[in-house]
């Protein structure tokens, strides 16, 4: 087992190319997976008996909550790999993980938000997955607010890569803290996928929908990693071969 | 201390896109002063700092005694002293308590070992005062104090000479002369050449 | 050892700035003061009011201080020299955050009992507060030197630090207020102390690795 392919991520212009061969594939899969996903689940789905057609707005809230801690755990291993093995690749796509990861938080609060409104009359309630959420929106905010505040590129990238690290410990402290503060003020219980099973005809358009979100990542960070590789090797001799 | 040398190879170095050091080699060994020269920007402190270990090498390395310094960053740094530009001295603390933290990090220092070097680079006379209260040419000669309480074979150091009149100027070649005689080693970046016996000195000048 | 040296250092520069040592209480008596301003004076609300009140208030206070933890350290090259000693750093910054805890957590500690009988909090729950605002400050103290590291050299760092540490600092919150609340209520506080003291030795023991890699990253 050759381990060139593995040492040659490390390279700006091999993975410059390499993202921009696979991103049509993610974008494709993508895109025919979420509208499968959204038309069963606001389609063909039956409304749920206690919650009327209100759910529906699940199949975006779900995979963008999922997806927000998904993109922090990648920016944090990316970043650890950048920091300990000095690879400036993989500063490159922590720095394009992390607005997509605060987009998607944001998505999540906003329909956790919306399903809120019909079920209990206002726009924001102190849920565990909602408060959460929110914190979650500033660790990224954090750092991205950090990285800005570097002229230095590899000073930004360093110290980010720090702070991304010591996040990825904190969110699980965080989210159960958040958990155990819910419980111990007793405020309201209800879950937004609650405790009772859910019907299968509800779940395939879900995990499809989920696939099909976590892609759409898959594919907006290739985008954003090309840009980060432009934008970080602009001087370098082979961006001219390669935009030519 | 006797039969030091610091070796340094290709020496690379970056800073945002400009490329700072290109590839420079070095030996020093004890007994010898090497001198870096350069106009302002050349990158006299950034290869000391590199020597240091404080900036981090995109390629080359650096041998202590044989030994890449990495291997063993702590023992490189007990062996050596770094003055930078700025005296680390605290302005609330006199001159004698702040080389007694300064040294004392290191090893065990006596204040009368304290007292002695502090006379011996002429700021006896104001070593109880708070530093704040002195000028800047009497904060260097407290400074220079911590090379002779050091006891380190490497000596790093970046403009020495600032801030002093003729008589410091004196002074730290005089220092760094019985360094040299104890077969220490020393690095250090100046605009003016120091006055130290030419079989000692050699220079490296860093904008050919 | 070299983090005594340290701890010594710091206490020492402190107390020949002593009035420095007062902005960190004075701050927080003026923001506990301001909830009673805010909400009125009535004294139930207060009395309910009060541990979050004191908790926020001296999270804020805590913050404000975490600022120069490393801030003159870093400017007169005495962490250059710090990180060239050849001793570990790791062990020297758990040092200097020790002493700053001891400069500004203690006194917040022992401050924050009387505030709280302002806002009605009885007396006798004086006890409970000091050590659960101690054990939560520890904690804070510790995060925040992460912070405090992260943001040498950045600009606006004081606000940057503010906001990357907050989230943070939630779970000491969460703990620790609902620790106070139920000192002030004459129950029992160990379990929250306990997650409190787990959150505490977490943080000490992982946070000096943090802020000295922060640290050495700041002098490239």
């Amino acid at each position: 087992m050759t381990w060139t392919w593995f040492h040659r991520l490390g390279s700006p212009p091999h993975v410059y190319r390499l993202a921009g061969r696979l991103t049509p594939w993610f974008a494709w899969s993508a895109g025919l997976l979420i509208v499968a996903g959204l038309f069963g689940g606001l389609v063909l789905a039956p409304p749920d008996y206690q919650q009327g057609n209100g759910f529906r707005i699940i199949y975006v809230h779900a995979p963008t909550a999922w997806l927000s801690l998904m993109v922090y755990t990648w920016m944090g291993m990316a970043a650890a790999v950048g920091l300990i093995w000095r690879i400036k690749v993989a500063h490159a796509v922590a720095a394009a993980c992390a607005p997509v990861g605060a987009s998607f938080t944001a998505v999540a609060l906003a329909t956790g938000s919306l399903f809120g409104k019909p079920m209990w009359g206002t726009w924001w309630v102190w849920t565990p997955r909602l408060t959460s959420e929110l914190l979650l929106l500033f660790l990224y905010l954090g750092y991205m607010g950090l990285r800005a505040s570097f002229d230095d590129t590899q000073r930004a990238d360093r110290a980010s890569a720090v702070l991304a690290v010591v996040g990825i410990v904190n969110v699980p402290i965080v989210h159960y803290s958040v958990v155990w503060w819910n419980d111990l003020h007793q405020a309201s219980s209800i879950t937004l996928t609650g405790k009772d099973t859910i019907a299968t005809s509800m779940l395939v358009p879900l995990l499809v929908s989920l696939l099909g979100f976590s892609l759409y990542f898959g594919a907006v960070l290739l985008v954003r990693l090309r840009a980060e590789i432009l934008r970080r090797e602009r001087a370098a001799a082979w961006i001219r071969e390669a935009l030519a | 201390m006797v039969g030091s040398i610091l070796r340094a190879e290709n020496l690379h170095l970056w800073r945002a896109e400009r490329h700072v050091l290109k590839g420079i080699d070095l030996t020093v060994c004890g007994g010898e002063l090497l001198q870096l020269t350069g106009v302002n920007g050349a990158g006299k402190t950034t290869l000391l700092r590199v020597l240091c270990g404080l900036n981090h090498l995109e390629e080359g390395r650096v041998f202590w005694n044989g030994q890449d310094v990495r291997q063993d960053r702590e023992g490189f740094h007990a062996s050596l002293v770094y003055l930078g530009h700025e005296p680390p001295l605290k302005p609330d603390l006199s001159g004698i308590e702040n080389l007694g933290f300064w040294a004392g990090m290191r090893h065990r220092v006596s204040p009368a070992a304290i007292h002695e070097a502090l006379v011996r680079t002429g700021a006896g006379e104001f070593a109880t005062r708070p530093v704040r209260t002195l000028s800047a040419g009497q904060r260097r000669r407290v400074a220079l104090a911590a090379l002779i309480l050091a006891a380190v074979p490497l000596w790093l150091l970046d403009e020495p000479t600032t801030n002093l009149d003729s008589g410091g100027q004196e002074l730290v070649a005089a220092l760094l002369d019985a360094h040299l005689a104890a077969g220490g080693l020393a690095i250090a970046a100046v605009h003016h050449r120091l006055a130290i016996e030419p079989a000692r000195m050699r220079e490296l000048n860093l904008s050919a | 050892m070299a983090a005594r040296l340290v701890i010594a250092r710091d206490l020492k520069l402190a107390f020949r700035r002593p009035e420095q040592l007062l902005h960190p209480l004075a701050f927080f008596v003026l923001v506990t003061t301001l909830f009673p301003l805010s909400v009125g004076p009535e004294s139930s609300i207060l009395r309910t009011l009060a541990p979050g009140a004191l908790w926020v208030a001296a999270l804020l206070a805590a913050l404000l201080a975490l600022d120069f933890l490393f801030r003159d350290d870093a400017q007169d090259g005495t962490l250059e020299q710090y990180a060239l000693s050849g001793q570990s750093l790791t062990w020297l910054l758990l040092g200097k955050t020790a002493a700053h805890w001891l400069l500004t957590g203690v006194p917040l500690s022992v401050m924050a009992p009387l505030m709280g009988y302002t806002l009605g909090v009885p007396g006798r729950a004086s006890v409970g507060i000091i050590l659960t605002v101690a054990l939560g400050s520890l904690a804070l103290s510790f995060i925040g030197s992460i912070g405090a590291a992260l943001t040498l050299g950045a600009r606006r760092g004081g606000m940057l630090l503010a906001i990357l540490i907050l989230p943070l600092a939630a779970p000491i919150l969460i703990f620790g207020s609902k620790a106070t609340e139920l000192a002030i209520r004459g129950e029992t506080y160990v379990a929250p102390m306990e997650l409190l003291g787990a959150i505490v030795v977490l943080s000490f023991t992982l946070a000096p690795l943090a802020a000295a890699a922060a640290v050495r990253i700041s002098l490239e």
